[in-house]
């Protein structure tokens, strides 16, 4: 008996990879999936972080999508190494931060080295990738450069979008029918849909705008706002988490607050009070702030204020609050809260 | 991790064969790759316990033994914190 072949699938979560890996394990293929976790990935944290979300389900899509298709998942922190696709991406940036083309080649090519770490290796991977699906990186010139320049070449499989491309390995030597591929093109989501229909499905996911949140243009501005005030590129895995959570208001360009917006994001929030100085209300229910920067004392009683206008005391004439530095002293400062006027609508990153 | 901590070990396995993971205040999904990460080196048998404070460990850490086969053997929330204790197959 031929020895069966052996595929990765990118799952990303989405509808468009859920349908690639199920099309190719209906051929008899053996299909594993990678999912590689960037930081910026929408998946859970923010459904975990705010309790307003907690209708949306808080599962991970990848792994969900995983046990809908009965195949293994494997997620893998590229944190690091993405750092260098995001701050020099050879092919630039889409509408926001999204390095989308860059991005996909590291991706296909972080794959295929996964892949060759594995007992017995893989013959091939597969995307959802879908020509025209989006403006920068799913085109049809597109579709070639990520193939080179991953270094994968002809045993990169697309198959819904198949029929509009090179034939490639696996359809050439055999272990593809690629009459059963897919023609998918455009940004039109009812193919897929039927397919996913027609395939057994009932529930996906398709997250708007994209897999990650350097596609929200918010985002974008606080990761900016963020290198700008530090001088500097550099980021690690908390400060990119942190510009997910609370209203970031920077009233000098020495420092930031990030004021949490209900019970979840105060809880995570408190996580971070051995790293930053944290501000609270004792004398009325208020949210926790984080001051990023570097305050001077009469900073952090403006910023104080600042916390206060969140506060249910916004309208006493004194309130108290307690600021507590990483190395746990704390200290009472009484004061107002800024009027509702004298918060400068461009402090809000 | 202290004894009432409902992961406590009443095993009798040796000490080469238990392992613990600390994923408080990571968010999905470093306290899964934590776990599979550290599975990876692990033999059949082996008990791996997992504290976590994000509440998506629920689904995602049941969800990651499923597909790979490990046997949770325990899911239980005290407070704020999640527990888990998976058998490596
Ligand atoms: S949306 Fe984000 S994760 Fe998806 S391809 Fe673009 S940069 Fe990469």
């Amino acid at each position: 008996m031929a020895e069966q072949k052996r595929a990765v699938a990118l799952i990303s979560g989405g509808l468009d990879s859920m349908l690639a890996a199920k099309v190719i394990l209906d051929q008899g293929i053996h299909v594993e999936g990678v999912n590689f976790f960037t930081g910026f990935c929408v998946e859970g944290h923010t459904h975990a972080i705010r309790k307003k979300k907690q209708q949306s389900p808080k599962r991970n899509n990848a792994l969900w999508v995983a046990e809908q298709l009965g195949i293994k998942l494997h997620i893998v922190d590229v944190i690091e190494e993405y750092k260098d696709v995001l701050l020099n991406p050879k092919h630039g940036y889409g509408q926001n931060l999204n390095p989308c083309l860059d991005c996909k080649i590291f991706m296909v090519k972080k794959a295929q080295a996964w892949s060759f770490m594995q007992d017995n290796g893989f013959d091939f991977i597969i995307t959802g990738e879908v020509i025209g699906q989006r403006p920068k990186s799913q085109r049809k010139e597109t579709m070639p450069i990520i193939a080179r320049q991953s270094g994968v070449e002809d045993r990169l499989l697309r198959p819904l979008c198949a029929k509009h491309l090179p034939l490639t390995l696996p359809e050439r030597e055999g272990w593809i029918d690629r009459e059963k591929l897919f023609d998918f093109h455009g940004r039109n989501r009812k193919p897929q849909i039927a397919l996913a229909l027609q395939l057994g499905f009932t529930d996906w996911s398709q997250p708007a705008g994209g897999c990650c949140f350097l596609t929200d243009e918010q985002y974008s501005n606080k990761l900016v706002d963020l290198w700008q005030a530090r001088g500097s590129r550099e980021y690690e895995l908390d400060d990119i988490m942190l510009l997910k959570v609370g209203r970031h208001i920077r009233p000098q360009p020495h420092y930031k607050l990030i004021v949490g917006r209900e019970e979840g994001e105060n809880k995570y929030l408190e996580g971070y009070k051995g790293t930053f100085i944290s501000i609270k209300t004792t004398s009325h229910m208020g949210p926790l702030a984080l001051i990023d920067g570097a305050p001077t004392p009469q900073d952090i009683e403006f910023a104080c204020q600042i916390v206060g206008r969140y506060s249910q005391g916004r309208n006493a004439t004194e309130l108290v609050y307690e600021v507590r530095f990483p190395d746990g002293d704390t200290k009472p400062i009484t004061t107002t809260a800024l009027a509702i006027d004298a918060l400068d609508p461009n402090w809000h990153v | 991790m202290s004894d009432s901590s409902p992961l406590h070990p009443a095993s009798t396995l040796p000490e080469t064969q238990r392992h613990h993971i600390d994923a408080r205040r990571l968010l999905c999904p470093m306290p899964v790759i934590k776990a599979q990460d550290l599975i990876k080196t692990l033999q059949p048998g082996d008990v791996l316990t997992l504290v976590a404070t994000d509440p998506g460990t629920l689904q995602d850490i049941p969800s990651w033994t499923r597909v790979h086969g490990h046997n949770l053997e325990l899911a239980t929330q005290t407070n704020d914190e999640y527990h888990f204790r998976i058998i490596v197959r």
